[in-house]
């Protein structure tokens, strides 16, 4: 292993930026005669809007433009869109009410816009948004996902009956009922997977600009996937071709996901530039963040489990509640669905499984994917149900996992729910998540806490996630309305150093260091040669950018692509330079080489060859610069065993986990010091929704939690450490063997906290508690146990 | 109502004169006036720490103070943390060894938080680390590799003492 090739602990490239305070986040940016956008939204959660009076704010001081839907409407800017169609049980597309980007008749959540102020600075586009004022007649609203349903529950959409955007399923149900009534043992559980609010800690924040001269617009955005955004901006909202639109998204502080979607705010500020002639920017406030970032999780679910008197999985039955919120973001309608119940077999042989899932509106703000999307949810369920169903027979939870878990040997192993798994020792996790969490240690530990007067207990969660969503076909048939590949350019400059384009999007995952890692191991180039750009759709050719731990697997292996064609080219300069026969041309370590001589050429002089050609193959293009376009063959599935150990004060109902082991599997690791920080990022999320996290409205739709005083983050004080191991099966999937590693923490966590907490307190009475399991909810949960017993 | 009020002031060890607008707060001057902006807003009401300047070598929210507050004052940002020969202090080096930061966002922030904790407590353990630091929130890390490198910091700080 070299020092900065594959498997190197490589500092990252750009954290000196980021430590000086030289970083360029998007509210640092400041552009020629710039002018502030303010939002005027909706403080009810449903109401009529039967006028909008904007006389005052029109000539408050420093106003320029006041804007509403009807404005949008008149330009022909398009609705809001959801990017991924559904078929429910009946063969019917998905309801998709009207999204408009400024609304119009109706407000559907605290927080939906209608209007726009633009003014001079940005307290004046403040002052003025106060000034305009709203005529709102209230309606009755919907909270709660599991009455949304309900005849007697108001619509949030007039046009929605019954506020069911889809009611769809997956698998086979007449073998799962048949399995059901063969079991010895059925495990059922009832639960909610709380709601979440993304919080990256850098808040959305947009700049539209218009150049009159060449009428090309800019939006420099707070984005995942800057071509994506230009391509709906485009071809749905229709404000500029995509040739006249230039998408930048330069560092953005932390997405979660909440930054892959094409929100209203950016759509608005690229509009209104071309209205006022001047750059038009947002920056949202923390309160506008947790209104309007697009929220996760939120789901009601009843859980069944059958299995035979072996302890053999037979058959799952899941029925889902999903809450949509008051619109379809942009792929929301794909979280609970396709994300979600296609991963219900887990690592576990089940034979039969079915699930169906009722998306519904709400007036909340909208949900769609955060760091895990569906994935987290599914684990909840199952390993929930597994680790319920191992206390209810007696049988040991680790040995319950074990009986069912796929055989190392079984792959690919067809799940009865579309996925096939390419590769994966899930036993082999269990058992180093064992061994590093001391699990035979764990009865003395509990007996040791016990004298002291505090509650010990062990929860295990084995899951699995399906990660660089792909093949784009195959996505495009479940309903996707993009392609999934990923976009590579290897640009050798005629000095020798090297630009690589990546379509791929990073906000704190370390691109620009670890595909130079890649680029250098493949190449030879030095780590320091090499610059990784992204984040520009007119620099980067395309690209779909960077969600589900999609980057490694497809735009990394898009670059392998991009790099085995500057091999195949520089055998050819090399060759004709070096008086040899193409095939007698080696190259390793950054360098071509005739077979058997020490006639070589560093991979540098090729590039300096190919851009001044005077001693070139006839025939061949000058120029050493490469793009390749990588379509997966299939997801990746990294796997592995979380154990979580907590110890309770039942005087208090405080929680502290003591010991926190991650064991994963995800192939091949590029940069472990990345990948021990994208594991432990993601545990304190997995935990953070566990024990602290969860969004709340009241019954009237009223935001409760709505700043950070109210929103219980995790912090370094109460989130654990992670003891990490690893088992490496390479993926066959691609190039690299990488699986994708950002989400797992976030999907494991959840499950393996709250066994543990339902661990410590099951002798107790207690049998579950609902996430966050805060200490005051874990308090009254044993003093009801203790009344009732 | 006055529009503007002359205020003196350190940052970075550089005297300021400016005039500001009362309602202006500390970080907005910072970014908005003098062009520094290291120091990130997050969430303005005092919680996430992103904007934790430094105030008369005291840690602060430099969203919750009016810039007028700071009059008289010295004020050290994450643009002052480098040494005067431009070298990276020990607590940036050892983020960059440790892998500290993700996105990047809260890491000017968290510098001023942990490099308040070593000016008070050269010998932190890393419980004492972890309750000074949660003053500050990030979303990416998990905090783990912050405390790792905030240890590795003072262990460094303090070798190079010893070895004076």
């Amino acid at each position: 292993m070299s020092e900065h090739g594959m498997g190197a602990s490589v500092r990252r490239k750009e954290d000196y930026r980021f430590l000086t305070g030289n970083g360029h986040y998007l509210d640092d940016m400041v552009r020629p005669r710039q002018t502030f956008a303010c939002f005027v939204r909706s403080p009810h959660a449903h109401a009529k809007i039967r006028g909008i009076d904007t006389s005052s704010a029109a000539s408050a001081p420093g106003v320029i433009g006041i804007f509403t839907g009807k404005d949008l409407e008149a330009d022909g800017v398009g609705p809001l869109i959801c990017g991924w169609g559904i078929t429910d049980k009946n063969g019917e597309p998905h309801k998709a009410p009207a999204h408009p980007a400024l609304a119009t008749d109706e407000v559907r959540h605290v927080g939906d816009q209608l209007a726009v102020v633009i003014a001079e600075t940005l307290e004046q586009a403040r002052d003025g948004a106060e000034l305009v004022s709203v005529d709102y007649e209230e309606l009755p609203a919907v909270v709660l996902p599991k009455n949304a349903m309900d005849a007697s529950s108001p619509l949030v959409h007039a046009d929605v009956p019954n506020n069911l955007c889809y009611d769809w399923e997956l698998g086979d149900k007449a073998a799962t009922e048949a399995a059901f009534s063969n079991a010895a043992h059925v495990t059922s559980i009832d639960i909610v997977n709380n709601r979440l609010v993304p919080n990256a800690i850098e808040p959305r924040a947009a700049i539209g600009e218009y150049d009159a001269g060449s009428e090309n617009l800019t939006l420099y955005t707070t984005s995942q996937n800057p071509h994506v955004a230009r391509l709906v901006l485009s071809a749905f909202n229709g404000i500029a071709p995509e040739h006249k639109l230039r998408v930048i998204a330069p560092d953005v502080g932390g997405g979660f996901g909440s930054k892959i979607f094409i929100y209203a705010e950016e759509t608005v500020c690229l509009w209104a530039a071309r209205k006022v002639r001047r750059p038009v920017k947002w920056t949202a406030s923390r309160s506008e963040a947790f209104q309007t970032d697009a929220h996760g999780r939120d789901h009601v679910t009843h859980a069944e489990l059958a299995m035979d008197a072996d302890g053999k999985f037979l058959g799952l039955r899941v029925n889902t509640i999903a809450n949509m919120g008051a619109y379809l973001s942009t792929f929301a309608t794909c979280v609970p669905s396709y994300l979600y119940a296609t991963l219900l077999a887990g690592q576990y042989t089940t034979p039969a499984i079915y699930c169906d899932v009722q998306a519904v509106f709400t007036n909340t703000t909208p949900v769609d994917a955060l760091r895990g999307a569906g994935r987290p949810e599914a684990t909840y369920v199952i390993e929930r149900l597994v680790e319920t169903a191992a206390k209810e027979t007696g049988v040991a939870p680790s040995e319950l996992r074990r009986r069912n878990m796929v055989a190392a040997d079984a792959y690919p192993y067809q799940t009865p729910v579309i996925m096939q798994y390419d590769c994966g020792n899930y036993g082999a996790s269990l058992d180093e998540a064992m061994r590093i969490a001391d699990h035979t240690g764990f009865a003395a530990r509990k007996a040791e806490a016990q004298s002291r007067g505090k509650l010990r207990g062990i929860g295990f969660s084995a899951y699995i996630e399906a990660c660089g969503i792909a093949p784009s076909a195959a996505v495009g048939s479940l309903g996707a309305g993009v392609g999934l590949w990923e976009a590579g350019q290897i640009r050798f400059n005629p000095t020798g150093n090297v630009t690589v384009f990546t379509g791929s999007h990073s906000h704190g995952q370390g691109h620009e260091t670890t595909f130079a890692q890649i680029i250098s191991e493949r190449l030879g180039v030095p780590f320091e040669n090499i610059d990784v750009v992204h984040g520009d759709t007119d620099k980067v050719m395309f690209g779909m950018g960077t969600y589900g731990s999609r980057s490694a697997a497809v735009g990394g292996s898009a670059l392998v692509k991009a790099a085995d064609k500057i091999i195949e080219k520089g055998r050819k300069i090399a060759a004709h330079i070096l008086e040899a026969s193409e095939d007698d041309i080696e190259f390793a370590n950054g360098n071509f080489t005739v077979a058997g001589t020490d006639k070589a050429m560093n991979i540098g002089e090729v590039a300096f060859a190919a851009y001044v050609p005077h001693n070139y193959p006839e025939g061949l293009e000058p120029g050493l610069n490469e793009t390749a376009v990588y379509d997966p063959l299939n997801f990746s599935f990294p796997a592995g065993t979380h154990i979580c150990e907590v110890e309770i004060d039942p005087d208090t109902g405080a929680v502290e986990i003591v010991n926190y082991t991650a064991v994963d599997d995800f192939g091949t690791v590029i940069n472990p010091m990345i990948v021990a920080g994208q594991v432990q990022g993601g545990v304190a999320h997995g935990v953070g929704q566990a024990l602290h996290e969860g969004c709340n409205y009241d019954e009237n739709g009223q935001l409760i939690t709505g700043s950070f005083m109210d929103y219980s983050m995790p912090r370094a004080d109460n989130t654990p450490s992670v003891d990490i191991g690893y088992t490496s099966v390479p993926s066959p999937s691609n190039p690299l063997g990488v699986k994708g590693c950002g989400e797992a923490g976030a999907i494991a966590a959840p499950a393996a906290t709250i066994n543990a907490v339902v661990d410590a307190l099951w002798d107790l009475g207690v049998h579950d508690i609902a996430m966050p399991a805060t200490a005051h909810k874990i308090w009254q949960s044993i003093r009801a146990a203790k009344a009732a017993a | 109502m006055i529009a503007t009020i002359d205020i003196e002031f350190t940052v970075n060890g550089k005297p300021v004169r400016i005039s500001v607008p009362p309602r202006m707060t500390l970080v907005d001057c910072l970014r908005d006036m003098l062009g520094l902006t290291g120091s990130h807003i997050g969430c303005e009401h005092g919680v996430c720490g992103a904007c934790s300047v430094m105030l008369d070598r005291v840690p602060i929210r430099s969203c919750l103070m009016f810039a007028v507050q700071a009059d008289g004052a010295a004020v050290t940002t994450v643009e002052g943390l480098e040494g005067p020969d431009g070298k990276l202090s020990p607590l940036q080096e050892a983020f960059w060894d440790c892998h500290a930061m993700q996105c990047g966002y809260c890491t000017p922030g968290m510098l001023v938080a942990a490099q308040g904790l070593l000016d008070e407590n050269p010998t932190p353990t890393s419980a004492e680390i972890r309750e000074a630091i949660s003053s500050n929130l990030c979303r990416c890390t998990g905090y783990q590799q912050i405390v790792e490198a905030i240890q590795l910091a003072a262990q460094r700080m303090n070798e190079g003492v010893d070895h004076a």
